[in-house]
């Protein structure tokens, strides 16, 4: 054999921890993701049962701040961020016709300090101090002076380590998109999906550093005693509300342009129609995406910040409303003409559209400042992110998740337990929020622990909860499709839709480690489905079969993360808790010991050179990724 | 199949359109009736842009509708639509309405965004209120008057009442929804200005509209809007001096207890929530409603209030800095009779 040197495989648990395919990289963010999505969503009906009838005492006060502070946190960055990680991970490389992403080693660190950070925020539950101030941790009560606990530790600490796995994350697609394509994949050829994880990164790429300041600043005022944020000691709270929202804006639009990619993929396979407008398309995925810069301050319409800032962020935010539009008639305007088939990853898709539209006009809605002065804060705005968070975003996970099933694990979901998953989630959906605009129009707060009785409130918060209710419901059939589906044999064909347009759907469910045996020649936007048409059943290869080089695994990205971790934990118990070592506090003395770790790790990759290993031609066969 | 979907995704909205549409709220604390001028103008932006979004809305449900019904796949169906690559004509007109239409709003949006932001803080003829939050009150100063309150903002109706708002601890936000919309409460140098007016005589509703602790929920006070005679009468009875309890021995309590933060007239401390006039607040600790005809179980007498709130705050308000003072059954029973009929006599 023709190997530069041993090949280092594993199998079973250790496969799984020194992985650095991305395609099973994609799955382990998919069943981490997917756990805190459960993690979160349970946190919310708690939430609901809480407030399913006024002065309810289910959880206490303390809790349940605790249990809302949790919730949106680990929805955004422990929950939707890795189930979007996931997807894209599973499915770009594919689409853009490449063996990998660009760093592969990079990618198993993204994946493990996001879950690391992820785990560390959840420790907050069982050492008994939670952050409770909400996911925006605004400043001073995030401070130590109203929050003396450790739990504001959690948030800082947990979320910096996870937001390491995001940034390198990004870096690592935008490399990949810009430099992976297969030979004739122009940019203007590139599926829509590509083209939104594309744009994705790079507001990852602009936005997350400012979170990464903002956490920095505050767990200097936590750790060190610093003073950005608390007034009292001459720090300025507005100071953290811009911080987080220059990052927090962005983000919502890094969550929802992989949903917009989704639905432009399932609309236009399951109408076997080009998406409509393709370059306007493109067009508006990087409008939205600049402009999403530009609007941060409408989260801070109530802060006083003038009525010229105030007028300027109303009309910019406005205009983000005529990319959003030009999507959604492109949408509509690729089922017109088409031939619709309602798979349920369709229904996830076509319901996504009106859904998505409802939370959008309430955006235009809250954009006029004046009105906002009456939404801010109050339940309209709780249903408005949650139409374009849930309505947008999860809809269109679930429409991925179902579309590319078969692909990332070989075996199609059960399509009956999919659209009862979809109508119930669906119908759960409604109930739990549309009533909450009126609850939020009649005045009530949000992020309230119990309301009073005779305000007008009870009978819309009981609708909310059934419908809370519901929405488990169908994340219950969800999870049961997943258990029964993998019991089922891995028959998954190739094209299991058998309209599929892009390249993943020209190779083996699922993919091969290699991905493609033969970098396929790209002749033009929706690749496999102009093969098809001109009578090809497979693409043109670019290249003669050759051996392949692949990365080696590596167990290095796990214990980089394992080091920021104790670190993490170490500096959150440095006054005092732990006493002292040699006259340091211990806490320091762990957190050193935990970037030691990470560091020795770093070296140890930087001065071992590892050149990987070929797989050569007399082995390709078409073997998949275990799951 | 799909027809039964069809209806499936209405009739739950049809009949949630129908509930919602009975039901308003409350005309004492929904935006969606204002009571004043500035919400009466916040309201008119949010009817605006709701009547925009309900044509966006319908168009884009009806051809939605249209396409999933019109162009469902036969079964069987083997053919290859059209693959149509765009079209400039019906990508220009999705472009340019949704720009006419934000023009719409956007024109009225500004106008309003310069009006409400007027500063009447310099203006001789408006009532000057500093508000400032605290974890989980709200203290009222008429710094013109030279009094101070607390829980229930007592105003001249008609007259323009110009808001400063800031926070002694963390951020907050002052919400009034059916006058006048809300401003942060924020510590340090940020302090907000606001303006409304109550032109109908009334008890309107207000909150903390920004999370703030534990009982960030119960943060809740009362706007009084009362005839200027009335007004007059409150701002002189304020500051007249208070009678202590008679009986010397709930005095004594009272002085040595109580005193030391709060404060009755001209007596006592500043730091806390003044009493003065507590007997003719509608609520006791802003959730607790004094009334003789109870039907909630936040609701009761004043003297029952100010029992149940004195015997035991962090139950009823679950993280405020009231302790739980150390008083006997008598000095307690003796307290809350002395200041349920701590009354300010200026309404008629």
């Amino acid at each position: 054999m023709a190997h530069g040197h041993a090949v280092k495989r594993y199998s079973g648990l250790m496969d799984w921890l020194t992985t650095v395919d991305h395609k099973k990289i994609g799955i382990l963010y998919l069943i981490a993701g997917g756990f805190f999505f459960l993690v979160g969503g349970l946190e919310a009906l708690l939430i609901r049962i809480q407030l399913w009838k006024p002065l309810n005492d289910f959880v206490s006060a303390d809790t349940y701040n605790e249990l809302l502070t949790m919730h949106g946190t680990t929805m955004i960055f422990l929950a939707a961020m890795p189930v979007i990680f996931a997807l894209m991970n599973a499915i770009v490389p594919l689409q853009i016709g490449a063996r990998d992403v660009a760093y592969p080693f990079v990618n198993a660190i993204g994946f493990w300090t996001f879950f690391f950070g992820a785990v560390l925020l959840n420790v907050s539950w069982f050492t008994g101090s939670v952050p409770d101030g909400g996911w925006t941790a605004y400043a001073p009560f995030s401070g130590t002076t109203f929050n003396g606990d450790h739990g504001f530790d959690y948030y800082v600490l947990g979320l910096q380590i996870a937001g390491i796995g995001t940034l390198v994350g990004g870096i690592n697609f935008l490399v990949t998109i810009i430099n992976m394509r297969a030979p004739g994949m122009t940019f203007m050829r590139m599926p829509m999906f590509t083209w939104s994880v594309f744009i994705t990164s790079a507001l990852i790429l602009f936005a997350f550093p400012a979170l990464t300041v903002g956490l920095a600043a505050l767990m200097f005022d936590r750790v060190f005693d610093a003073n950005f944020f608390d007034p009292s000691g001459g720090g300025n709270a507005v100071l953290w509300e811009h911080i987080f929202w220059i990052f927090g804006h962005p983000e919502v639009y890094i969550l929802i342009l992989p949903a917009f990619g989704v639905i432009s993929e399932v609309v236009s396979t399951f109408s076997r129609k080009r998406l409509f407008g393709y370059s306007s398309m493109v067009f508006a995925t990087i409008l939205i995406g600049f402009l999403g810069f530009m609007v941060w301050a409408h989260h801070m319409f109530t802060t006083g910040l003038g009525p010229v800032a105030n007028g300027l962020f109303s009309i910019a935010t406005m205009l983000i409303a005529v990319p959003t539009g030009i999507k959604i008639f492109n949408w509509l305007f690729t089922l017109w003409g088409g031939s619709i088939t309602f798979t349920a990853a369709n229904l996830f898709a076509v319901g996504f559209i009106p859904t998505f539209v409802m939370g959008g006009v309430t955006g235009v809605m809250l954009a006029a400042a004046p009105a906002d002065f009456q939404y801010h804060d109050s339940y309209f705005v709780v249903a408005h992110f949650h139409y374009v968070i849930v309505g947008g975003l999860v809809l269109g996970l679930f429409a991925g998740l179902h579309y590319w099933w078969p692909k990332m694990f070989g075996r199609m979901l059960n399509e009956g337990l999919a659209k009862l998953t979809f109508w119930t989630f669906f119908i759960g959906f409604h109930l739990t929020f549309f009533v909450q605009h009126f609850l939020g129009l009649m005045g009530m707060p949000r992020r309230i622990w119990t309301y009073l009785d005779g305000l007008g409130f009870n009978e819309m918060n009981l609708i909310s909860t059934i419908g809370a209710l519901l929405m488990g419901l169908g994340t219950i059939f969800f999870l049961l499709n997943v258990v029964i589906t993998a019991f089922k044999p891995k028959n998954a064909a190739n094209d299991p839709w058998e309209d599929g347009r892009t390249l993943e759907w020209t190779i083996p469910s699922p993919a091969p480690e290699y991905n493609f045996k033969q970098t396929p020649l790209v002749r033009g936007y929706d690749a496999y489905w102009k093969e098809k048409m001109d009578g090809h059943t497979e693409m043109t290869p670019a290249e003669p079969i050759g051996s392949i080089h692949m990365p080696s695994p590596s167990i290095l990205p796990l214990f980089m993360a394992i080091g920021l971790f104790i670190t993490g934990l170490g500096l959150m118990y440095s006054h005092g808790e732990w006493g002292k070592i040699a006259g340091i506090e211990a806490g320091f003395v762990v957190g050193g010991i935990g970037l030691i770790i990470t560091f020795a790790c770093m070296i140890i990759r930087s001065l071992i050179d590892d050149h990987g290993f070929h797989i050569e031609p007399e082995e390709l066969q078409d073997k998949g990724v275990k799951a | 199949m799909n027809r039964w979907q069809f209806f499936r995704k209405l009739a739950p909205l049809l009949a949630l359109m129908v509930l919602v549409l009975s039901a308003c709220g409350r005309s004492d604390l929904s935006t969606l009736r204002p009571q004043g001028p500035v919400a009466e103008e916040q309201f008119g932006l949010m009817k605006l842009a709701i009547s925009i979004m309900l044509i966006v809305i319908v168009v884009v449900f009806a051809i939605s509708f249209y396409v999933i019904i019109r162009f469902r796949r036969r079964p069987g169906d083997k053919t290859i639509p059209k693959q149509v690559e765009g079209n400039h004509k019906l990508e220009i007109i999705w472009t340019v309405i949704p720009i006419i239409l934000l023009i719409i709003l956007g024109v009225p949006t500004i106008q309003s965004v310069f009006n409400l932001s007027k500063d009447h803080t310099k203006d001789p003829e408006a009532v000057k209120v500093v508000v400032t939050a605290h974890q989980y009150w709200w203290e009222f100063e008429y710094p013109e008057l030279g009094i101070k309150t607390a829980q229930e903002l007592v105003i001249p109706k008609g007259k323009t009442i110009s808001i400063e708002a800031k926070s002694a601890d963390v951020v907050h936000s002052f919400w009034i929804p059916s006058l006048a919309g809300k401003v942060d409460a924020n510590p340090g140098a940020n302090e907000n200005i606001m303006y409304f007016s109550a032109p109908k005589e009334g008890v309107y509703l207000g909150k903390c509209a920004e999370l703030c602790g534990p009982s960030h929920g119960l943060m809740d006070f009362k706007v009084k809007s009362v005839d200027e005679a009335s007004f007059d009468r409150w701002t002189a009875a304020l500051q007249a001096p208070v009678a202590l309890p008679s009986d010397p021995a709930i005095k004594e309590a009272f002085v040595s207890k109580c005193l030391t933060c709060h404060a009755v007239g001209d007596q006592g401390g500043p730091a806390f929530p003044n009493l003065t006039g507590i007997g003719s607040r509608e609520t006791v600790g802003g959730i607790l409603v004094n009334t003789d005809d109870p039907e909630y179980s936040n609701e009761g007498s004043t003297y029952d209030n100010l029992h149940r709130w004195i015997e035991d705050p962090q139950a009823v308000k679950p993280g405020t800095l009231m302790p739980q003072v150390e008083l006997t059954p008598q000095e307690l029973d003796g307290i809350s009779k002395y200041l349920s009929e701590l009354t300010l006599d200026y309404e008629q």
